[in-house]
């Protein structure tokens, strides 16, 4: 194991030019308000974990990256949400484009009932690719990137829902990364698992991170602690605090975020 | 062996005698289909040969003859009126799934459950009105169209289950890959429900295919053959009420074989869409 050097606080705000920036996020579901005026960057080519307890809004900041919460209704975003500097969170942001550019790997694995072939080649085809050859070498590369293809290389042309749930989650991976995506966004994408397929997506994530940004949500504070460069901490909606991964777990600012790494609540 | 008090023998004998009564039921609710079965085998098997099911009817009083004409007509109808329906009833249900929350949807919903109620005689009757009237003759058309206008319905309510059934996380995997709405519905949630709305539909197609009441009205019925779309057309439930109706004993015979066809065509359309629902539930496993 090579020794994990944590990047020291100032490195937080160092000018590497931020790939993701939120300016006075705020989420309301109806009345409820769910994202209280959040200011975060996200480094590139970095893993950003986001903990936090049930329902402190963790998740809806996630979907607010690639619009997601666009689907849900009676939920209003306000505040300004850049990739690459450009605003996002605009009526004018060409969604369809956006989310080609973020890709989303949700909770519980969701492989189209297609056969697996089908589910890795969909983001390809629907993005105009028609070529067999091409899509032959999308599926394999993108298989082989999310540490499948040895495993389904002779059942590409079986149902995808015949894949265990760990093999389904790096399937749904797949899927991401065959259109290229630029970021990852990862909710709780090892909650379903048993502990052998959760490592495998955990070492999965440390091999993406050189190419892609990532930001995971997750409920298990030791998989922050081991994939992650970057730590939010989220508390009823607002962002408590954000550094670098070690400090927020050895050293934090404030108290409700060692309490909460303590295990004192959630 | 100790005695049972009064309390718990009549509990013992109360429990028996529900058990039995609703076996009971359970049983008269298959005795009927089992005595149709019976009953038009008895009678029609005889008549049901390659005469019957390849030639045109004779006039009364000659012997043999079939119903060919009738056979074909009664496809041909449910084939327009599946034309007709399908994509009208899928979209109609997609869009109740999907957007069903208006009070515009609301509306929709409810009078297609109206429609569904509709007796398919006053079906019937309206088509003649919409239709035969203004052409100045009976149709396929319009026997296809009022099979059709009972299709609607079915197909639109099981659509609309079928498309909400399918899950939510299928529809943001695939708009998360950056997939248009449009692209998501035809290429996902559309064949994720495919399965159940094919079951829908073939049950769909047995209920209109032994319906005499929208085809009197309309299809009329025909001793010829006749392909053409704005030209009375022979079909099996019309003619079984014209067989059966008529004097001859040779005629009642043929309508007893007809009424057999009918019903193995009702019968294989209703396995397969039993077949095909047990295939699904097979897949999503």
């Amino acid at each position: 194991m090579a020794t994990v050097v944590f990047p020291r606080r100032e490195e937080v705000t160092t000018p590497t030019q931020p790939k993701i920036s939120t300016r006075n996020l705020n989420v309301y579901y109806g009345s409820f308000h769910a994202i209280k005026d959040v200011n975060l960057d996200i480094l590139p080519n970095r893993i950003t974990a986001l903990i936090g307890p049930s329902g402190c809004g963790k998740s809806t900041f996630l979907r607010c990256l690639n619009r997601m919460n666009d689907l849900i209704e009676g939920v209003r975003v306000e505040g300004s949400v850049t990739l690459d500097g450009e605003e996002i969170n605009s009526a004018r942001t060409d969604v369809v484009a956006l989310r080609r550019r973020v890709g989303m790997v949700f909770q519980r694995p969701n492989p189209f009932p297609m056969s697996i072939y089908d589910n890795v080649a969909y983001g390809p085809r629907i993005h105009g690719i028609r070529r067999r050859t091409v899509l032959n070498e999308i599926v394999e590369r993108s298989l082989r990137q999310a540490a499948l293809w040895d495993e389904v290389k002779d059942k590409l042309r079986q149902s995808a829902l015949a894949l265990s749930g760990g093999q389904q989650q790096r399937l749904c991976i797949a899927r991401v990364l065959a259109v290229e995506p630029e970021v990852l966004l990862m909710d709780e994408p090892a909650s379903a698992l048993d502990p052998t397929a959760t490592f495998r997506i955990e070492e999965l994530m440390q091999e993406l991170k050189s190419r892609y940004t990532i930001v995971i949500v997750t409920h298990n504070m030791q998989q922050a602690a081991r994939v992650s460069q970057f730590t939010g901490f989220f508390y009823k909606g607002e962002l408590y605090e954000f550094g670098g991964t070690a400090k927020i777990f050895t050293n934090p600012d404030r108290r409700e975020t060692e309490d909460y790494i303590r295990g004192r609540f959630g | 062996m100790r005695m049972l008090g009064i309390y718990e023998r009549w509990r013992r004998f109360w429990n028996l005698s529900t058990l039995t009564l609703t076996g009971i039921c359970a049983v008269a609710v298959m005795a009927p289909v089992f005595i149709i079965l019976a009953y038009l085998i008895a009678n029609g098997i005889r008549s049901v040969n390659l005469e019957f099911l390849t030639s045109l009817p004779k006039p009364p009083g000659e012997p043999g003859g079939g119903m060919a004409n009738a056979i074909v007509g009664s496809f041909y109808m449910v084939g327009l009126a599946l034309i007709l329906s399908l994509p009208i009833g899928v979209g109609a249900g997609m869009y109740l799934a999907e957007f069903g929350q208006s009070r515009y949807a609301n509306l929709v919903r409810f009078v297609a459950d109206v429609l569904n109620g509709v007796p398919s005689i006053v079906i019937g009757v309206s088509v003649w009105a919409l239709l035969v009237v203004p052409m100045r003759s009976f149709s396929a058309l319009a026997g296809g169209v009022a099979l059709a206008f009972i299709m609607i319905p079915m197909i639109t309510r099981t659509t609309e289950e079928m498309v909400r059934a399918v899950p939510n996380a299928l529809r943001e995997a695939s708009l998360g890959l950056g997939a248009t709405y449009a692209r998501t519905m035809w290429s996902v949630v559309l064949p994720a429900a495919r399965g159940g709305i094919v079951t829908g539909v073939m049950l769909a197609l047995a209920r209109v295919f032994g319906e005499a009441a929208p085809l009197l009205f309309t299809a009329l019925g025909n001793r010829f053959w006749n392909l053409y779309l704005d030209r009375p057309m022979a079909n099996l439930p019309t003619q079984i009420y014209e067989y059966a109706k008529s004097p001859y004993e040779s005629w009642h015979q043929q309508a007893w074989a007809a009424a057999l066809v009918l019903i193995l065509v009702v019968l294989v359309l209703n396995v397969v869409a039993r077949v095909s629902t047990r295939e699904r539930f097979r897949a999503l496993r």
